[in-house]
């Protein structure tokens, strides 16, 4: 019975991501111009950085190229963020707005897996590509590769990165099933999380228990570069993984909180 | 042009009302501005042992949020709205008022700004707070040289937004061009940090381009980062972006609408 139901959601996965591909695929285009936009605002986000250390050669305890990692992985992070988290949310706010969602709840399958797996756009992994040009450059600089443990430390929390960046996302969705006009939350969303591309010992006192507790972002971006780095320990690679999960659990009961109080547009 | 000026208060009434209408998406929107407060998180602690230039930790603080204030009353979002105005052909139900859309374009935006100044009033208070007697001007010249300035910073943003959403007509990209001015924005207007700590071969750069004086000349004036003298040339410089992005908005947008008769017709 669960192999089943799991070979069947894989299915649903599959042909969610064909529909995707072949949007994509007209736009191709688009492939060109979102490349030069992200190597664009690589360079934004790496300019206030270069400047910080012409000035010093140590930030709060990051060295340049250490602080280059984090920004590897802030990069990362959005690249996943726009490319397979916002698209969705978009079509939700926007379904729940013009009364479509109904029919998304009406389909023989988990309301949130559809939602989740309603839009993505491929084009976005030119982000990807730019992360690993700054974590080759930062490690070039280091001197060293990163060894195999470390690796193997920020793949698990890669993991726990993309399950805390959906699960905020799913929280925020809820959210619109009370307030309707929440289209532009995404924006916010997204701006909340450009806090991420510092190491998160940058910001003082409460905002940075804020930014790793509340709305996690150090989690996805600090601790994995720490993780890679080789700077972070088993137990508190262990306790990002905890955390993670936590999240996940909690808005996944949030989410089926909210769903039930879910009135069609027309109600 | 006595009918356009007699309309105007009625159309600036209708931009209020509309301001007032989406009050609460209106809010969020504005915190979507935050970058200033994430670059101020890194500069204070930069300047944590010691000043950074002629910055001291404190004088990060009231410059971002110098920086927030003066980009979020002077900040429009036309692009989209034009954008969409074109895309969806809602630009023809404006066209069939017998006022010009920029006139009514302006009105909306002009409206706006007050919502803006209430909205972003708690972070004015704590700026005046933090900056106390600094950021009171002084002198009746420093304060004219200030608001001026900020008008002008208004207007060059305006007509910026004007032209790019003019684009719109002409090709499909006209976000993506947006989004490529917004960062070159960010980098050479002061928004991410302040001018001076780039090296010293973009000063002329960023001087001879119209991106300074849309954000960084008014906060200098107002923190006391440059004495009057330059102020005042820098603000005739800026009033000469002015003209010359209010032209180029004219000439783009009288092109366009030529083309987007043409496509509608």
């Amino acid at each position: 019975m669960a192999t089943s139901n799991l070979r069947r959601y894989a299915a649903l996965l599959q042909i969610q991501a064909r529909i995707s591909a072949a949007l994509a695929m007209q736009y191709r285009f688009d492939f060109v111009v979102k490349g030069i936009m992200s190597a664009f605002w690589l360079m934004v986000t790496l300019i206030p950085l270069t400047i910080v250390f012409r000035q010093k050669s140590s930030m709060v305890g990051w060295s340049y190229p250490e602080a280059l990692v984090v920004i590897g992985w802030f990069v990362l992070l959005k690249g996943v963020l726009e490319g397979g988290v916002t698209p969705s949310m978009a079509t939700v706010t926007e379904g729940i707005r013009n009364g479509k969602f109904d029919f998304t709840l009406l389909k023989p399958a988990d309301a949130q897996f559809l939602v989740s797996t309603a839009r993505f756009e491929p084009w976005r992994a030119v982000d990807i590509l730019g992360a690993f040009a700054v974590f080759i450059y930062a490690f070039i600089q280091l001197g060293h590769p990163p060894s195999l443990a470390a690796v193997a430390k920020s793949l698990a929390l890669l993991v726990v990165a993309i399950v805390l960046l959906y699960s905020v996302w799913v929280l925020v969705i809820s959210a619109s099933f009370y307030v309707v006009r929440v289209d532009n939350l995404s924006y916010l969303l997204g701006s909340l999380f450009d806090a991420a591309r510092w190491p998160v010992n940058v910001f003082h006192g409460s905002l940075q228990i804020l930014f790793t507790v509340v709305f996690p972002i150090a989690l996805m971006t600090t601790y994995p570069a720490l993780a890679l780095l080789d700077r972070l320990s088993f137990i508190a690679t262990l306790a990002c993984c905890a955390g993670g999960l936590g999240f996940a659990v909690v808005s996944r009961l949030v989410w089926n909180r909210a769903i039930r109080s879910y009135t069609s547009a027309s109600s | 042009m006595l009918r356009t000026l007699r309309a105007y208060p009625a159309l600036l009434r209708v931009g209020l009302a509309e301001m007032v209408a989406y009050r609460a998406e209106f809010l969020v929107w504005i915190l979507t501005t935050n970058m200033p407060l994430v670059m101020m998180g890194l500069w204070t602690s930069v300047a944590a042992d010691g000043p950074v230039g002629r910055f001291s930790q404190n004088d990060f603080v009231t410059y971002y949020l110098a920086v927030l204030i003066v980009r979020i009353v002077t900040n429009n979002w036309l692009v989209w709205e034009m954008t969409m105005d074109v895309r969806q052909g809602t630009m023809v139900t404006r066209l069939l008022r017998p006022i010009s859309p920029l006139i009514q374009y302006s009105a909306e935006h002009v409206a706006a700004v007050p919502m803006r100044i209430l909205m972003i009033s708690p972070v004015i208070g704590l700026l005046l707070w933090v900056g106390g007697k600094t950021l009171m001007f002084g002198s009746l010249e420093r304060a004219l040289v200030f608001f001026v300035s900020l008008l002008g910073a208004w207007m060059i943003l305006f007509f910026t937004m004007i032209t790019i959403g003019s684009l719109a007509m002409f090709v499909q990209s006209a976000l993506s061009i947006f989004d490529m001015w917004l960062a070159v924005h960010f980098v050479l207007s002061g928004y991410l940090f302040p001018l001076e700590l780039l090296p010293a071969w973009v000063a002329p750069i960023s001087a001879a381009t119209p991106f300074r004086y849309t954000l960084a000349l008014p906060v200098e004036i107002w923190i006391r980062k440059i004495d009057m003298a330059s102020a005042w040339r820098d603000l005739g410089i800026q009033w000469l972006f002015v003209l010359i992005m209010c032209a180029t908005a004219l000439t783009v947008w009288r092109r366009g609408m030529r083309r987007f008769v043409a496509f509608g017709g």
